[in-house]
């Protein structure tokens, strides 16, 4: 059982910032102040969107200090589940929504002598609080930012206004502008931290560069959200709480079990916490493990399952829930 | 809220006492008539009025002596206040997250007035009335880790959270059930609970981490933890051992109700906001067997507790050399009733 500490807040503001990307501004109903927040943090924004509650995890983009709002920038996908295309557009200035507290799973390591940010598209967000922090603590930041083309790229122009060019490089596939990730990364000081946020591919590619240099494990961070792939549809049952419940095409184990009304633990939305591991007592059909928290041995045994991602293929299964 | 201020000591003449309200609001930590290791943690909520839990930075009568001895430890032994470099943003954290508590829980005694980053604090019992700039050290007379836990009773620890584990970065300690802060500063969860015993085999500290590492801001928790000390010391610490240690070997069938004191902590663990790390409250609170045995529940508890202890705890929380005593001494109160469930008085 999970006390509710969600914040009602209204959409104050909706601004076009890149082509496919709306930043959204939202301020409390009950006029406190948010939480500070440290730099990396992401909110679950929550959302009805007919009979049923949405929930998608975003990075806070805005100033960690500033208790005034909350912003997050969201990328309009192709192929979107609902949860992009909701907020681009049905959601309109006035509207109320609610937000988790902020949780960070993405933390600057204080101990870092330097600290690089290496972002592919909209993995900007999450670094823009990040520099805002380090920079009014006079810490030493370096932002590394590739973009599909300069009117993709979200925020590259006031980034390098605000902190230089010396610390702010931008790499346009258009221009066949590349991040130079070996010569970057061979030449760094000891006691550097390597933050990396953006697609998949680039996130593995960066990382493996980095661990074929020799960095150690510890200075390596990276941030990948996933949304709950979409697939067949499949019957859950419920143990502990006697129920059986229809996992529809576009909704997650984790969304079907809310609202059929029973209290699952959940944080990140995006099978990176490991607050939703569930144990699996039967499967009829195959688990499609899409998480990046239960370790290998775990998701072979098939008796475990991160609910807010993974799914199956087959008919039914059984949760200890 | 009117709390009547002792002035007491906890060495020497050891003249610390409980008022009766003090012993009612003790946080008693068995919730029935035995003990072992568990994840025993929950919301840390306000409680019922009259309970240690009413507010969530609790303050008692016990306040300005404790402040007292924990300045006088401090003047011995600098290294029970230590903060690596890093640590500085969970210093601020802290000191925010106390003031807060303190202006919010007694608004009679403490009052926290902020305007941008320009910050007044008021502590009217310790007669302190600060002006200073968050963020800046050079504002403060000291850093502000050590400046707010000198106002707060308790011990503490801000630990770091990276590579998926809790490591002791920065910490506080002179109430403490003999474990050193200047021993265990940088080490990690599973190093620092190293020495308990049977817990680890019950992959309790494994299931304790990984809650933790989770701990959301806005939703603290708190567990109670428990051992027993002779007089009402509250440095009974390692780096003191030759002043407490011997004392064990001084009670008697005769001295057991004022000299057995059941120690409880009430811990509580806090996610930080800037970063990220987790402020760890360690509240030391002092019961003597006289005062214990005022609550009949307890009276009739407490020894059938003591007497079904694993002989492993016994040992660990160093009880071996007066615990069949103190038994003895507390069967007179256990007239072997059932007891309710629950930690609170009947």
């Amino acid at each position: 059982m999970s006390i509710n500490t969600d914040m009602a807040v209204r959409v104050t503001a909706i601004t076009q910032v890149a082509e496919s990307v709306k930043r959204f501004r939202f301020e409390r109903l009950d006029g406190k102040p948010f939480p500070v927040f440290p730099g990396g943090a992401h909110v679950v924004v929550a959302w009805k969107d007919g009979g049923m509650i949405r929930r998608n995890p975003y990075s806070l983009m805005s100033a960690p200090g500033d208790t005034s709002a909350y912003e997050i920038s969201v990328l309009r996908v192709e192929k979107s589940r609902g949860g992009s295309a909701f907020l681009h557009e049905k959601v309109k200035l006035g509207d109320t929504l609610s937000l988790s507290q902020p949780v960070d799973l993405f933390p600057i390591d204080q101990r870092g002598r330097k600290h690089i940010f290496m972002a592919g598209g909209i993995g900007i967000t999450p670094f823009m609080a990040m520099m805002d922090q380090l920079s009014k603590l006079n810490q030493n930041f370096e932002l590394h930012y590739a973009v599909r083309t300069r009117t993709h790229g979200a925020y590259w122009q006031e980034l390098t206004e605000r902190y230089g060019a010396h610390r702010v490089k931008i790499y346009c596939d258009a221009e066949k502008l590349f991040i130079p990730t070996e010569p970057l990364l061979g030449a760094q000081p000891l006691g550097t931290h390597l933050y990396v946020c953006g697609p998949g591919g680039m996130i593995d590619g960066v990382l493996g560069t980095a661990r074929k240099l020799g960095w150690p494990e510890e200075n390596l961070h990276s941030e990948r959200f996933l949304a709950p792939p979409p697939g067949a549809p499949f019957t859950v049952k419920l143990t502990r709480s006697n129920k059986t419940v229809e996992v529809a095409e576009h909704q997650s184990i984790l969304e079907a079990v809310e609202a059929a009304g029973v209290d699952a633990p959940f944080m990140c939305r995006g099978g990176a916490c490991g607050q939703c591991e569930t144990n699996v007592t039967a499967c009829d059909g195959e688990i499609l493990h899409h998480d990046h928290y239960l370790p290998q041995a775990d998701k072979a045994s098939g008796k475990k399952i991160m609910i807010c991602v993974s799914r199956i293929k087959g008919k039914e299964i059984t949760l200890d829930l | 809220m009117n709390i009547k201020f002792k002035q007491e000591t906890f060495r020497d003449d050891f003249s610390f006492q409980n008022s009766p309200e003090a012993i009612r609001r003790f946080p008693f930590p068995f919730h029935e008539d035995k003990y072992m290791y568990s994840v025993n943690m929950e919301p840390h909520v306000p409680g019922s009025k009259g309970h240690a839990y009413e507010t969530l930075i609790d303050v008692d009568e016990h306040y300005i002596s404790e402040m007292a001895d924990r300045a006088k430890v401090l003047k011995e032994d600098p290294l029970r206040c230590q903060a690596l470099p890093h640590m500085m943003q969970a210093q601020w954290d802290t000191l925010e997250l106390l003031m807060e508590q303190m202006a919010e829980g007694y608004p009679d005694l403490f009052t926290l007035t902020r305007q941008a980053d320009q910050w007044h604090w008021i502590n009217r019992p310790l007669n302190i009335d600060q002006k200073f700039t968050f963020g800046d050290v050079t504002t403060l007379p000291c850093e502000p880790m050590e400046y707010i836990t000198r106002q707060s009773q308790g011990d503490f620890c801000i630990v770091d959270q990276r590579d998926n584990n809790l490591w002791m970065d920065a910490g506080i300690a002179t109430t403490q059930a003999d474990w050193s802060l200047d021993f265990d500063i940088g080490m990690n969860f599973m190093e620092w609970h190293g020495p308990v015993p049977l817990a680890h085999q019950m992959g309790v500290f494994e299931r304790a981490l990984k809650f933790l590492l989770n701990l959301q801001q806005g939703k603290p928790v708190r567990r109670l933890n428990w051992t027993m000390t002779i007089n009402p010391r509250l440095d009974t610490s390692p780096e003191n051992y030759h002043k407490w240690g011997s004392d064990r070997m001084t009670v008697t069938p005769e001295n057991v109700g004022q000299k057995v004191h059941l120690r409880c902590e009430l811990q509580s663990l806090w996610r930080l906001p800037r970063s990220n790390a987790i402020l760890f409250v360690i509240r030391c609170y002092l019961l003597k067997m006289g005062e214990l045995v005022e609550v009949p529940k307890w009276g009739r508890r407490f020894p059938r507790v003591l007497k079904s202890l694993p002989p492993e705890l016994v040992d660990y929380k160093g009880l071996t050399r007066f615990r069949d005593m103190t038994v003895e001494w507390l069967s007179k109160y256990d007239d072997g009733k059932p007891t309710s469930p629950g930690i609170y008085p009947d």
